[in-house]
């Protein structure tokens, strides 16, 4: 086994081509998206805030022209790492149906794991979601959006309108958060395993810690549109 | 008791195959599940048909050789227990078992519920050996090894490459069997000079078998009869990162021929 140092490109197609390679790819991707989606959450929990203003003055804040270069930049970096993410799930998907071309006549599942199993088909849904959020909260493609001033979307009456005027919107969202939770609740101890991380007594900590982190994830998203659906939060 | 016995019948490679019904009405609960498959061939031998062909050799538990789902269960519903250690005490009277061969890309059906493991052979032709010196045996406590390496190495080491973890893979991946031959060697001073070309060179290798990858489930875990730890899986992810951050051994260029096609004695 020789040890010739080779080129920097070869080694990174080397690495990428190797399953392990784009399963550290998804742990990397994974981990920056499942640091946004906390990020995320917590900008929005400011809805509860005592001050009816506070999620207001947070939205000015990040669409003010000054934060344009930042904000532009972390929407860069979380869209290539959805694309990276997506694509290696996708190749690895393919990787694995062609492995096992025939089915079973008959085939248990142990361990029951169903997040785990499930992953591609949260994965898409998911990612739909996203998009639909988007369109919905943030270009205003969906419902029209209401403005305190240039630059300044009033995110209270939009949030609270968009979900408690249209119950659907409210049930996708409460669903796509559902499996955004399977997808956490497998994916945040898997990311470690993926890189590598594994130890007798802390991985089933680390697994108790994931679910538990993924269901307050899960609880936080959907209590905005609960609480804008049973008339709790006004504007 | 009575056990009736849906079996894969295949002759051969090129066959289509299809499932077969049997009775074996006078199964001794004391049987071995092996055994209970001797009486049903010597019936079927009697009556002039073809006996079920199955792979088997020590009988023991530590070749490796036997194996079949059962019920959908790689080696049966017992664990850390192979085909021919499982006993038919754990069975009832009038129990239908479904049993089908290993299933994957990587391993071909050769006769019946045989199937040709050759791809892990080749996995370990890439990697599985260290570098050392032949000849007189070494000196005894030449080489110290901390008590606790030794151990997860001797963990990893009972693999018998029975091939149950790939066949319940939802994804027919090998990386069970892979992490435990990794670990197996890695963690030993002997299998340092190695360690981190060996490494690319399976994960390669596996690739080009047509394995599929982990995504970290566990069903090789709860069927393994030698009870190896989904945590030499992450040992060998380990491995790969850091051989190929430092670009040491991993990922060196001959790696190419190795990787790009089953090497020969491949039935593909
Ligand atoms: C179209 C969108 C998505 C698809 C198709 C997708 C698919 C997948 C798949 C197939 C896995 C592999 C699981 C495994 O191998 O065990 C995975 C892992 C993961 N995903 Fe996603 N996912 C998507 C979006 C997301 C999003 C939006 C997040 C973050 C909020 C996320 C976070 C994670 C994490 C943390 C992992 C664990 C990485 C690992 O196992 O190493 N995913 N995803
Ligand atoms: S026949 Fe040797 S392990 Fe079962």
């Amino acid at each position: 086994m020789s040890s010739i140092a080779i080129q920097p490109l070869t080694r990174a197609v080397r690495f990428y081509e190797a399953p392990i390679g784009k399963k550290a790819v998804m742990a990397v991707t994974g981990i920056v998206l499942t640091g946004y989606v906390v990020a995320h959450l917590l900008g929005n929990l400011q809805i509860y805030s005592s001050n009816p203003e506070q999620i207001n003055k947070y939205a000015a804040f990040l669409h003010n022209p000054a934060n344009a270069a930042a904000l532009w930049a972390a929407r860069g970096v979380l869209l290539l790492c959805v694309i990276l993410h997506i694509t290696a799930a996708c190749q690895l998907w393919l990787q694995n149906r062609a492995a096992r071309p025939f089915r079973y006549y008959k085939k248990d599942d142990v361990p029951n794991a169903y997040a785990a199993r499930t992953m591609i088909c949260s994965g898409p849904i998911i990612a739909a979601f996203v998009i639909f959020h988007v369109l919905h909260l943030t270009s205003g493609a969906v419902v029209r959006l209401q403005e305190i001033g240039p630059n300044e979307p009033n995110v209270r009456a939009n949030v609270i309108l968009g979900f408690s005027h249209y119950p659907a919107i409210s049930a996708f969202y409460i669903l796509a958060m559902g499996l955004l939770c399977l997808h956490l609740y497998h994916g945040v101890w898997s990311m470690f395993q993926s890189v590598g991380a594994s130890h007798p007594r802390y991985t089933p900590m680390l697994k108790r810690v994931a679910a538990i982190a993924a269901i307050l994830i899960l609880l936080g998203n959907i209590s905005i549109p609960i609480a804008a659906l049973a008339g709790w939060l006004t504007y | 008791m009575r056990i009736v016995l849906h079996i894969w019948r295949q002759r051969n490679a090129n066959d289509k195959g299809r499932m077969a019904r049997y009775e074996v009405p006078n199964v001794n609960q004391e049987m071995s599940f092996l055994e209970m498959l001797d009486v049903l061939n010597e019936d079927l031998i009697a009556r002039n048909e073809e006996p079920v062909a199955f792979d088997h050799d020590c009988r023991e538990g530590i070749c490796g050789m036997c194996g079949c789902m059962v019920n959908g269960v790689a080696h049966g519903p017992q664990p850390g227990t192979t085909l021919c250690q499982l006993h038919m005490r754990h069975f009832k009277d009038g129990d239908e078992l479904y049993l089908e061969p290993w299933r994957a890309r990587a391993f071909p059906v050769v006769k019946d519920l045989v199937v040709d493991r050759g791809a892990f052979d080749r996995l370990v032709a890439v990697g599985g050996f260290i570098s050392a010196t032949t000849g007189c045996a070494p000196d005894g406590n030449a080489i110290l090894v901390p008590k606790e390496k030794a151990e997860l190495s001797m963990d990893a080491a009972a693999c018998i490459g029975c091939g149950a973890c790939v066949a319940m893979c939802p994804n027919a991946s090998a990386s069970l069997f892979m992490g435990a031959k990794l670990a197996h060697l890695g963690l030993l001073p002997q299998g340092q000079p190695e360690r981190y070309g060996r490494v690319a060179a399976m994960v390669a290798q596996a690739k080009a078998e047509r394995f599929g990858a982990c995504t970290n489930i566990g069903e090789c875990e709860a069927v393994c009869p030698k009870e190896i730890k989904l945590e030499v899986i992450a040992r060998m992810n380990r491995d790969f990162l850091k051989g190929s951050w430092t670009g040491r051994g991993a990922l060196r260029d001959d790696a190419e021929e190795v990787s790009k096609k089953p090497l020969a004695g491949s039935r593909r």
